[in-house]
């Protein structure tokens, strides 16, 4: 019995030993990119490594600037983040569409929309070039915006979510003689802040990543992302980690805070889709 | 008669609410599956992108050529290497992490639930760029903490084999977040009466680990495979952005082949031929895993 209660006291401490363990292993990567962000050209490629730099400096994210393009890159990765979020409220919406009317071939066309989900990436990516290009959209924001607008995961779970619901509610709006759009804006998107909220940090994260679709449409730097723009730094100074470094965690700085701040809605998110 | 007018205004709403949506899927999910179906079946490149009368229709020439192309051959080869290997390695890693988060809900732990799921949403390029430094043999963190332990230095990116496994590591590392968070949802979903029935009954921890909580996860380790194995056929961000497919092709895999094919050789009627092929290993692939599913439960 005494054994037991040792053990049960033990059991927690030395989990979360694991847990540190662990947790610092996948932390490596963060942290030696930090810390080469701020070290000199020169002393990046000492052995033995400096974990923390002796001669720490900014040079190398202002060269970022001012050297390279990296304020064009920001602009279009934050033109590509705005219009994912009105493709977040084309899905928002397709989910009410599907959630809370009736109409003939609905339940088929939702069908449809979850098999897309299945396609690889692979299959359609030559065929929607070949339609782009046709179209006379590739090397054009537009190319490279548009097709990632729709995303049916998105879409199933704003139904999901919207199906709970009750229609009494939008009946009840519709008597007092609210139109349809009255009552999307201001009924049905407050009541579904949460999924809101879970969505919107995904498509964030989803747009300020984009990068292969970007490489194939644009051909112009004025056209590159971040992410393109940084597989084209780690080419142009492959040898140059410093700077490589600064690149890599301007990109992923954003992303660690923003994530920081609201993973508690992420973990939410997936509890609430069922998926479990 | 009112509701009559009630239900076509419900169809028209519906419609209009579901429309901009649909219509974007439609154009760049469905009707591509169609023209790439079609485009197989051709020999479509540059010249006939230039000029629709070169086209020529040439029917299953693509595909018996890509079951004589040895770069094919070897595409599909590196590709079942990666998931045999990288899915079991997410599964068990994603799960062991989950149940190790599961243990309690102080601020340490969601701290560490964030540092477990960081990887997963990193830009990928930024992945690369940080791990090429990491795996540089001469300069490379890896090699130096290895040589404080008198170990050779590894070839990590520069040998066939050992690229392929180096490359894994780092899928793995950026795979365990999002399975890790639906295993840890499913955990969060099983009654507290289950364990304290078990307890009562005298079973000890690895008895409550195999026999009440691991098979009460089963469609979330379900859902996991199917969609990390749906994911690791399609391996390809990996190779394209850390080895391009090389050591000698030592990495290649059947999406990185389409996307040489498709976007630096232009053989886009080729490369829709590989992707079909590719399609078709997924389907087949997800459908025995639900055949087998089904019977398990049968029992």
């Amino acid at each position: 019995m005494e054994s037991r209660s040792f053990l049960q006291k033990i059991e927690k401490p030395v989990v979360a030993l694991f847990l540190i363990a662990g947790g610092v292993l996948v932390s490596i990567p963060f942290l030696w990119m930090i810390s080469s962000s701020f070290k000199q050209e020169s002393d990046v490629l000492n052995i033995p490594p400096q974990l923390i730099p002796s001669h720490p400096t900014f040079d190398n994210y202002i060269n970022l600037f001012l050297s390279l393009n990296f304020g064009v890159y920001l602009k279009n990765t934050l033109i590509i983040v705005f219009f994912s979020f009105i493709g977040l409220l084309l899905n928002a919406m397709a989910g009410y569409g599907f959630a809370k009317f009736k109409f003939k071939g609905k339940e088929k066309l939702f069908y449809i929309v979850l098999a897309t989900m299945m396609i690889p990436a692979q299959v359609t990516m030559i065929p929607v070039y070949l339609l782009l290009n046709e179209m006379g959209l590739t090397n054009t924001m537009a190319g490279i915006i548009l097709p990632g607008l729709a995303v049916a995961f998105s879409i199933f779970l704003f139904r999901q979510f919207m199906t709970t619901i009750p229609t009494d509610l939008i009946e009840a709006a519709r008597l007092d003689g609210a139109g349809e759009f009255y009552i999307f804006f201001k009924l049905i998107i407050p009541i579904a802040k949460p999924i809101f909220a879970v969505q919107g940090i995904l498509t964030f994260i989803g747009a300020w990543n984009s990068f292969l679709w970007p490489l194939i449409i644009a051909n112009d730097e004025s056209l590159y992302t971040l992410s393109v723009g940084l597989s084209l730094l780690q080419g142009q100074y492959a040898n140059n980690y410093a700077l490589q470094m600064a690149g890599a965690a301007f990109m992923v700085v954003p992303i660690v805070i923003i994530f920081a701040f609201f993973q508690k809605y992420i973990v939410e998110g997936f509890t609430m889709s069922g998926l479990k | 008669m009112r509701s009559i007018i009630k239900n076509a205004n419900q169809a028209k709403h519906g419609l209009m609410f579901i429309a901009p949506a649909v219509l974007i899927l439609v154009v760049f999910s469905i009707i591509p599956i169609l023209i790439a179906f079609f485009i197989s079946f051709t020999d479509l490149n540059l010249k006939g992108l230039a000029d629709w009368s070169n086209i020529q229709f040439i029917g299953f020439e693509n595909y018996v050529d890509l079951f004589s192309d040895e770069l094919f051959h070897k595409s599909i080869f590196n590709t079942v290497f990666y998931v045999l290997i990288g899915v079991p390695l997410v599964i068990i890693f994603s799960l062991g992490i989950a149940l190790l988060l599961n243990y309690g809900t102080s601020k340490l732990f969601t701290f560490f639930r964030a540092v477990y799921y960081m990887p997963s949403i990193t830009n990928i390029i930024a992945v690369a760029v940080v791990w090429g430094y990491l795996y540089n043999t001469e300069y490379g963190l890896f090699n130096y903490l290895l040589s404080l332990l008198s170990v050779e230095k590894i070839p990590w990116l520069t040998d066939p084999t050992i690229a392929k496994l180096s490359l894994i590591i780092l899928a793995v590392w950026k795979g365990i977040g999002i399975n890790m968070i639906i295993f840890l949802a499913a955990l969060q979903g099983i009654p507290k009466s289950y364990y304290e029935a078990a307890r009562i009954d005298g079973a000890n921890r690895i008895q409550v680990l195999f026999n009440v909580t691991i098979p009460l996860l089963r469609y979330a380790t379900f859902f996991v495979t199917v969609t990390t194995l749906i994911g690791w056929m399609q391996f390809f961000e990996e190779p394209f952005v850390m080895t391009d497919g090389g050591p000698l092709d030592g990495t290649i895999s059947i999406a990185l082949f389409i996307y040489k094919n498709g976007f630096q050789f232009s053989q886009f009627g080729y490369a829709a031929a590989g992707s079909f092929i590719l399609f078709l290993i997924i389907i087949i692939t997800t459908l025995v895993q639900f055949k087998l599913r089904k019977s398990d439960t049968e029992y």
